[in-house]
């Protein structure tokens, strides 16, 4: 093994009744890929934002040897200027600026006063050039895909000469070829003599790639492991990770009993007037009751707005087409009536449209069906406990009690109490927006059965997802989303990952 | 040595228990120790002046105006918004009062209802463009504010200052509560302001008792025991304190029976209701309200509707206090109300405040001028220490809520 570029001994943080990191040793080697996996709240972003100077030198315990030197990081300016850089899975970009203005964003190329803008632009380009990406520097990131500003954030950490980069679910919000691209990206890094240390919950990407994987669990290091050429088992990954066998990770559902359909979507066109362009065509789809449907398709494929637009258009596209519920025509301007029409919709970003983060579990569970808890107007403060705590036991939210604020669970638990929001809507039809994205495998396993129970009961289930093993390991059938349109229908037992892909990049 | 350790276990728990609930709650608790610390600073420089039964009901009736305000503030900047407009709508609605019981000769009890409602109808005229239109909330008030300022001039050009001559309608803002006749005891005091703070004080500890007991009974974290009954104790002293003060006076005022009234109903509102929850949500993530169902423009409406509302009664108060309709009326109301909401500990990121919060901000701003005009302090002076606590305020704010984190 060559010798360490970073190694972090006994490393421990609390916060105030929780102890993140507990005696954590981390070692990465010089030019290797490293991946830190583990279940959400694990202690895995804890370790970097120590690593990166977030929580600075003298709030945790431990020592940090960064190429043979103890480093005492004050802020993440330190961690910078010695050469490492992190990039979370939200980006850090400002989306009303040009590529090179971010990419030179806080280190700017001055000719002593001004900015020197030639330069900047002939500079930024060789960055671009570094991460094989092919857009005008001048383009505004705004204007570009997740993917592409994804490999901007890289290429502004290598135009500062990074030695360490740290990448924190970075294909979580890409597609399949995004995330090739992407990886490929980090193999070229590493012949180039840069070391990365990976964060991701994608397990057959982190054997794909891994030279080496170190796995924590519950603020513990539990092992690490030589990976190179795949020589970790995904199923050995797993029994670190949760501590247990999981079997299957899709649960199977027995009694099958889909019945009559209950929605119906027909000549479904949508125009949104603030991009100023067409983004559904012509869709047409039905769901049965006791059905899981999956909807595949690449990022920006159209299929949240699809969701949307059904889910009483709170984004005010201009509609046309014919939407049926048990057969009867509905027509929704505000999701107040969806909701009460029996559908409810679990968004994709728990964080930025889902949750209330300062509020507490009741309120967020409670948020959409108040009525169902309050006497002329007024909420009975004892039966908005009870339905906390059902909800608390049946889905199995980890909280000392449903008092705490949200902002306080780890992602798995909030998406759960967002999950719990709209059962209490008691909906018929639950459209579940990437149900799973950034929660750790114990806690999908979870949702997966509570999918499962919910359409043994008989309600319906639209699944949005970009992972494709979700969509064939749970959906009944599958619909393929490309370009705001119906790529293709495929019952489950014809549907593959190749056949999939094939109709969303068509 | 063990005699030592063990000599005195039990304060040792108080203060650790002391210490562990201020530092949890700092936040809402450094408020009340700052207006502590205010008022027992110049009791002691005025030589207990600014604590004496006059100048407290003095500062209880100078800080209603701008309580009620910042009552109706406090909701705005929760659904991130601000409203600038008012300061000069309460002055404008003032003088419409005014006009309306001199010139048009309305009795009183038809003119505060009319008043109130026009004052929601300027609300949601303020609305309108913020809700239906996406107009930042700070230039379209700003453009009420103009608006009214003109208005109130318009309509006090030809008389100037308009004296209200109405008995009724001037109490509001001088009077007190009657009492019961002297019968013998406690001569002096004002009996029926006694009684009412009793009976405040039981329904304190009742309603604090309850409550401690529904959350024991969820597992839900309570004060420790020696830190509640000090809590209960504090608290109850603080009425029993003021109610005693006042009573020494004239007892309550008439204003403040409406600023209380409004601090219940507006309390219960936000706290209790579905209504409440709705508001605070939009506040809390628009969108994220938005998509479970309730409706954020509503909500604008009606939060802006409110504060339309207590606007006009703010305008009643204050004409009432001066039993006139002044051409300058209601002039940097709406800075006070901000400020008050600010240092009562509303947050500009939206979702977070409370109305009880801000009207002991306003009390704290209020509590500033009536002891540094007691001090003989001059003006400038006092704007200068009153920006510096809505900074302090403001600082120990986003301090303690990033440590908190």
């Amino acid at each position: 093994m060559s010798l360490p570029i970073l190694e972090m001994k006994n490393i421990t943080k609390e916060f105030p009744g929780v102890k993140a990191l507990n005696n954590v040793s981390f070692r990465v080697a010089a030019n290797e890929i490293h991946c830190l996996v583990g279940e959400n709240g694990a202690g895995k972003s804890t370790l970097m934002k120590v690593l990166s100077g977030v929580y600075p030198y003298g709030d945790y315990s431990g020592d940090i040897l960064f190429n043979g030197e103890v480093q005492k990081f004050h802020s993440i300016s330190d961690s910078d200027k010695a050469g490492i850089a992190i990039i979370y899975q939200e980006l850090a970009l400002v989306p009303e600026m040009s590529v090179y203005e971010n990419i030179f964003l806080g280190n700017e190329i001055t000719n002593g006063i001004t900015v020197d803008w030639n330069e900047t632009i002939k500079r930024a380009s060789e960055a671009i050039k570094k991460v094989r990406l092919d857009v005008n520097p001048a383009t505004k990131v705004k204007d570009l895909g997740v993917g592409k500003q994804q490999l901007i954030e890289i290429a502004k950490a290598l135009s500062r000469n990074v030695k360490l980069l740290i990448l924190d679910e970075p294909t979580s919000a890409l597609n399949e070829d995004d995330s090739k691209n992407l990886l490929n990206l980090l193999r070229g890094l590493r012949d180039q003599g840069v070391t990365s240390i990976l964060i991701s919950h994608k397990l057959k990407e982190v054997i794909e790639i891994a030279d080496t994987i170190t796995v924590l669990r519950d603020g513990q290091t539990i092992c690490t492991l030589a990976a190179q050429n795949r020589a970790v088992s995904e199923g050995l990954l797993i029994k670190n990770m949760v501590g247990r066998e999981i079997d299957n990770i899709y649960p199977k559902r027995e009694n099958r009993q889909i019945g009559e359909v209950v929605l119906e979507v027909s000549d479904w066109s949508a125009y949104n007037p603030a991009l100023g362009r067409t983004i559904l065509k012509n869709i047409h789809f039905t769901l049965r009751k006791g059905e899981i449907v999956g909807f595949a398709g690449l990022m920006g494929s159209g299929r949240t707005e699809l969701a949307l637009s059904l889910f009483g258009n709170p984004d005010h596209y201009r509609i046309v087409g014919g939407m049926k519920l048990k057969g009867k025509r509905v027509h929704f301007t505000h999701p107040s009536q969806a909701i009460k029409a029996g559908l409810a919709y679990v968004t994709e970003d728990r964080k930025g449209d889902g949750l209330i983060l300062m509020q507490d579990v009741k309120q967020n569970i409670t948020l959409a069906n108040l009525n169902a808890i309050s006497k002329n107007g007024v909420v009975d403060s004892n039966l908005e406990v009870q339905v906390g705590n059902e909800y608390k036991t049946s889905l199995n939210i980890k909280t000392p009690n449903v008092e705490q604020k949200v902002q306080n669970l780890s992602g798995g638990n909030q998406q759960k109490v967002s999950l719990g929001k709209w059962l209490f809507v008691k909906p018929d039809i639950l459209i579940l927006d990437e149900p799973t994205r950034g929660i750790d495998v114990g806690a999908k396993y979870e949702i997966y059965q509570i999918m499962n129970r919910l359409v043994q009961q008989g309600m319906s289930i639209i699944m949005i997802s970009s992972e494709l093993p979700e969509i064939l390991g749970m959906s009944d059938r599958v619909f393929i989303v490309s370009s705001g349109k119906i790529a293709g229908e495929l019952p489950i037992a014809e549907a593959t990952q190749e056949k999939i892909m094939e109709l969303a990049t068509n | 040595m063990s005699t030592i350790t063990t000599s005195k276990p039990e304060s040792a728990s108080f203060l650790d228990h002391a210490q562990t609930v201020l530092r949890q709650n700092i936040r809402e608790y450094g408020m009340y120790i700052a207006l502590f610390f205010i008022m027992t600073i110049f009791t002691i420089t005025t030589k207990g002046i600014f604590i004496s039964s006059r100048n407290i009901s003095n500062l209880v009736n100078q800080t209603g105006y701008i309580a009620v305000l910042a009552v109706g503030m406090t909701l705005v900047i929760v659904i991130r918004h601000i409203d600038l407009s008012v300061g000069f709508l309460a002055g404008f609605l003032g003088a419409v009062a005014a006009i309306a019981m001199v010139f048009w000769h309305l009795p009183v009890y038809i003119v505060i209802p009319m008043v109130l409602l026009l004052g929601i109808i300027a609300g949601c005229i303020t609305a309108f463009p913020v809700a239906q239109l996406g107009i930042p909330s700070f230039v379209a008030s700003l453009a009420g504010w103009l608006i009214y300022r003109g208005a109130i001039l318009l309509v006090t050009m030809g008389t100037g200052t308009i004296v209200i001559p109405d008995k009724i309608f001037n109490a509001i803002g001088n009077g007190f509560i009657p009492d019961l006749p002297e019968m013998g005891f406690l001569p002096g005091i004002h009996k029926i302001t006694l009684f009412l703070g009793l009976l405040a004080v039981i329904f304190f500890i009742i309603s604090e008792l309850n409550g401690r007991k529904k959350k024991q009974a969820y597992n839900f974290e309570v004060l420790p025991m020696d830190m509640f009954v000090l809590k209960l104790f504090f608290v109850s002293a603080l009425i029993g304190y003021i109610t005693w003060v006042l009573a020494g006076y004239r007892g309550m005022s008439w204003t403040l029976v409406v600023v209380l009234i409004v601090v219940a109903i507006y309390h219960f509102i936000t706290t209790n209701t579905v209504l409440g929850r709705h508001i605070y949500a939009v506040g809390g993530n628009p969108e994220a309200a938005e998509l479970s169902g309730i409706s954020v423009k509503r909500m604008v409406f009606v939060v802006f509707g409110s504060m339309g509302m207590l606007a006009a009664l703010s305008g009643i108060l204050f004409a009432s206090r001066l039993q006139s309709a002044t051409t300058t009326a209601g002039s940097l109301f709406e800075m006070d109300a901000i400020a008050a909401a600010y240092v009562g500990g509303v947050s500009a990121a939206g979702g977070v405040g409370k109305v009880i919060g801000s009207i002991i901000g306003a009390l704290v701003m209020m509590s500033l001028t009536s002891g540094m005009n007691l001090m003989g302090i001059d003006i400038s002076l006092q704007y200068i220490v009153r920006g510096a606590v809505l900074a302090a305020a403001v600082i120990f704010d986003v301090a303690t809520r990033a440590r908190g984190k």
